[in-house]
């Protein structure tokens, strides 16, 4: 018992150490071969690595529930794109002219909205046909991308509203306004999945979908409302960067849906769900992020970052499963 | 039988598994062109005997004959080099492709470049069919054929090697009467071509019909052979239950109260129809027959996971129609399930998150969950039901199966249902937990619930029943009270022997 608790430990905290790890490397490396003189871990860099992380880890926190249920969620990519296009569009709508900076809100609440529809529409064809979330959500995640250039072409959609820029860009108590969208989401969905029944079923559902309907669960709208969850939070990262950024191409949020899902594998949810963590898969997003900040820093292009991940990624995986082996082996003694 | 040299001898088999002797000296041997029934209950080494034959298994003492020559087995396919070939009741074809393909599958002939050679596949194939006389060919796609069909498949394959015994695991489980048939048939060429057959079977009918010589089996070890002509079902019962059941019967009579449910006419599809009978408060009703008899799905049904195609379900007397378990759990219906740890329990979470799951909605405060509610309820019933773990936080996969079945049904009774249906309470439960858990279910009628017990354990039946419900074939057969039912006469009406009980 005393090993597999150990087990459980070192897969808890396996990601917290690859960060450290992480961050002594590039240090320690940026002396050497950086292009700057700045040193990797300085404050600025560091709160922008935060701010950086959000787009991706709002999203993860809700393809963390999915994955735990058992599911996966391969059209948030698009979902973003979609959502950022109504964003940016819906505020220079003539019909919303005589509110001012008051079209904000409109905006913001389209978009969300959008998130929450496409979400829903996913959650309701996995509940009702039964098919395997894998293939419907490829399938919506090609529509949606089509509806992204329907809506505007290969054109970028693009609309900048300064109160807006100003508020995305402001600093409160040194961080970030994305950031903190980012540790709020984090926070709620923490909450969700360790102090609601919500949460509670996501996990049973997840590792025994036949006991959990024996428990009384209702797993088709439970799903439903997961992926409601995971379209909303998709529309809440499109609001926070687009906010700053102001314009949006149709092939923005590409492979976004892999890189969350390579973060939330990272913080060591199991695909097969039933087990996952909310504050590994923060780990795991940062953890992509500073490897990303961190190659660049040394002077790595995009094609050997890409090639370090995928490498780790598999590394990671081989020695969960090691782990996992030990710890079962030990439980039979 | 037309030498003296068995086709297949068994000399002395012991097999242990740790705490367990599940088998005991077992010898029997199979003449060359006998039919050679191998009976006993559940749990009596049928199957560990046959593993030890398929080599899945290695005995500890005894040897394997095959004509003349001893074997050690080591797999199936290196018994069925040795001319060992079992038909299991579960059939294990590949649906999308051919039925010569699957017959010879792992050993196609091939031609030059590892090419299939189809020509000679489906000539072989059609040889072997032609002496099975089955109305497909070799080239039909083994999907599309009926159950029976697909057995004669099984048996097809069993036929490329040169057969010295060939042994049928429940055969007729799943089939019709005229499909038994065309299948006896074909158990009698194989007689008649000098094949020793092992027959496995709970059907006294097929045994007289079918057998020459009767095997019989009880708590692993051999009881004797008796030639089928000179004996009767009497005999073969009292040698398979034997003893004068350790476990005393059930004779206390609890205070019984109103009918907490009622069945009228309930069917579903040709799983089981015409299901009458009731349950009262502080009595429990024993369900008992054979595997495919329709009980668990009568649970099932009462539970929310069918729904009845025809008849009523009435609880404190009023009609109630259930569509999901949901609907079950709110309406005081549980269900202990068959199946633990896949239907049941939620292995990778603790003890108390499994106990309190169907009731965290009800117990929470606010938007969240009430963590410590759920802790006092755990530790109440770990009290009353003697749950053996270290503490609540324990994962329940960790526990033994005694205390895994004993978080199951705590977490039921924690909600203080109507009616609690348990569906083989005791499956792979040591025997010590066994007790525990038949008080357990005696008490809880004792307190006034109506319980509804599915066991395919003849003495777990008799024990911790007060009335008894004989099942074949999706009928009941007769309902017994405590004091007019015996083993002869309970076996006999789950074999199908006894008429339907006059309504």
């Amino acid at each position: 018992m005393q090993a597999g608790t150990l087990a459980t430990f070192l897969k808890r905290g396996a990601i917290w150490g690859f960060i450290v790890l992480e961050l002594i490397f590039f240090s320690v490396a940026g002396e050497y071969m950086s292009l700057s003189d700045k040193a990797f871990m300085d404050a600025g860099n560091m709160l922008l690595l935060f701010k950086q992380t959000a787009p991706l880890g709002i999203i993860a926190m809700g393809m963390t529930i999915i994955m735990i249920n058992g599911n996966i969620d391969l059209s948030v990519g698009a979902t973003f794109a979609l959502s950022a296009v109504i964003l940016l569009d819906s505020m220079s709508w003539p019909m919303f002219e005589s509110l001012g900076d008051g079209v904000i809100f409109v905006g913001w609440g389209l978009a969300l909205l959008t998130g929450l529809v496409l979400g829903a529409l996913n959650g309701l064809i996995v509940w009702k046909t039964g098919v395997d979330a894998f293939i419907v959500t490829l399938g919506s995640m090609l529509g949606y991308r089509g509806l992204v250039f329907m809506y505007n072409g290969e054109q970028p959609t693009s609309h900048l509203n300064w109160t807006l820029v100003d508020f995305a860009e402001a600093q409160f108590l040194g961080l970030h306004t994305p950031t903190w969208f980012l540790l709020v989401v984090t926070a709620a969905i923490w909450f969700l999945m360790n102090r609601t029944v919500h949460g509670r079923n996501a996990y049973a559902i997840g590792d025994n979908r036949e006991a959990a309907v024996n428990a009384g669960i209702r797993v088709g709208p439970h799903m439903m409302v997961n992926f409601m969850i995971i379209g909303f939070l998709a529309s809440l990262s499109a609001v926070v960067f687009y906010s700053e950024s102001g314009s949006v191409n149709p092939n923005d949020g590409e492979l976004y849906e892999l890189w969350i899902i390579t973060a939330v594998v990272l913080g060591g949810t199991k695909l097969t769900g039933g087990a996952g963590s909310i504050v590994s898969t923060f780990g795991g997003v940062l953890a992509i992020q500073l490897l990303r900040k961190g190659l660049a820093h040394i002077g790595a292009d995009t094609s050997t970052v890409n090639l370090v991940i995928g490498l780790i990624l598999i590394a990671v995986l081989f020695l969960d499963r090691q782990l996992n082996v030990k710890g079962r082996e030990e439980l039979k003694t | 039988m037309t030498d003296h040299i068995p086709a297949l001898h068994l000399q002395g088999i012991v097999k242990t598994f740790p705490g367990v002797r599940a088998l005991d000296d077992v010898s029997f041997e199979v003449m060359p062109g006998e039919v050679h029934a191998l009976m006993g209950e559940n749990g009596a080494g049928k199957s560990t005997l046959m593993k030890v034959l398929g080599g899945i298994y290695q005995p500890e003492e005894g040897q394997i004959i095959v004509g003349e020559e001893p074997v050690v087995m080591t797999s199936p396919l290196h018994a069925k080099s040795k001319g060992i070939v079992f038909i299991h009741q579960e059939l294990s074809l590949a649906e999308e492709l051919s039925v010569a393909e699957n017959i010879y599958l792992g050993e196609l002939p091939r031609k030059s470049f590892g090419r299939v050679d189809w020509g000679k596949l489906f000539a072989q194939t059609n040889e072997i069919l032609e002496k099975l006389k089955v109305s497909f060919d070799a080239k039909t796609i083994v999907g599309e054929l009926s159950i029976a069909n697909q057995q004669m498949v099984e048996i097809a394959r069993a036929l490329t090697v040169d057969a010295k015994a060939v042994i049928f695991d429940e055969p007729t489980a799943s089939l019709t009467d005229a499909e038994k048939v065309v299948l006896f048939d074909v158990i009698r060429d194989l007689k008649d071509q000098g094949v020793g057959i092992i027959y496995i079977s709970h059907r006294m009918e097929e045994v007289f019909r079918m057998t020459d010589r009767v095997s019989v089996l009880r708590d692993g070890s051999y009881r004797g052979t008796l030639e089928t002509t000179e004996t009767n079902e009497d005999e073969i019962t009292q040698l398979m239950i034997g003893r004068s059941l350790d476990l005393s019967r059930n004779k206390t009579h609890a205070e019984l109260g109103e009918v907490a449910l009622e069945v009228r006419g309930l069917s579903c599809g040709d799983l089981y129809s015409e299901v009458s009978f009731d349950v009262r408060r502080g009595e429990v009703v024993g369900f008992y027959g054979l595997v495919g008899a329709g009980r668990t799905e009568i649970a099932e049904t009462l539970f929310g996971l069918r729904d009845p195609s025809a008849g009523q379900i009435l609880l404190d007397g009023q009609e109630v129609r259930i569509h999901s378990p949901a609907d079950a759990i709110a309406r005081g219906i549980s269900l202990v399930p068959e199946d633990r740890k896949a239907q049941g329990l939620v292995l990778g979470m603790n003890c108390r998150d499994n106990m309190t799951l169907p009731q965290v909605d009800d117990l929470k405060a606010g938007p969240f969950m009430a963590e410590g509610a759920e802790v006092s309820i755990f530790d109440q019933y770990r009290d009353k039901l003697d749950i053996r773990t270290p503490g609540w936080k324990q994962l329940v996969g960790n526990l033994s199966g005694g205390n895994q079945q004993k978080i199951v049904i705590g977490k039921w009774l924690s909600m203080h249902p109507n009616v609690l249906i348990v569906d083989e309470p005791t499956r792979g439960i040591d025997v010590g937990s066994k007790s525990e858990i038949h008080n357990l279910i005696r008490d809880l009628a004792s307190q006034g619930y109506a319980v509804i017990v599915i066991s395919s354990e003849m003495p777990e039946v008799l024990h911790v029943s007060d009335r008894i419900v004989a099942m074949f074939h999706g009928r009941i057969m007769r309902t017994f009270t405590s004091e007019e039912v015996t083993e002869d006469n309970l076996i006999q009406a789950i074999s199908g022997i006894e008429s339907t009980e006059a309504a």
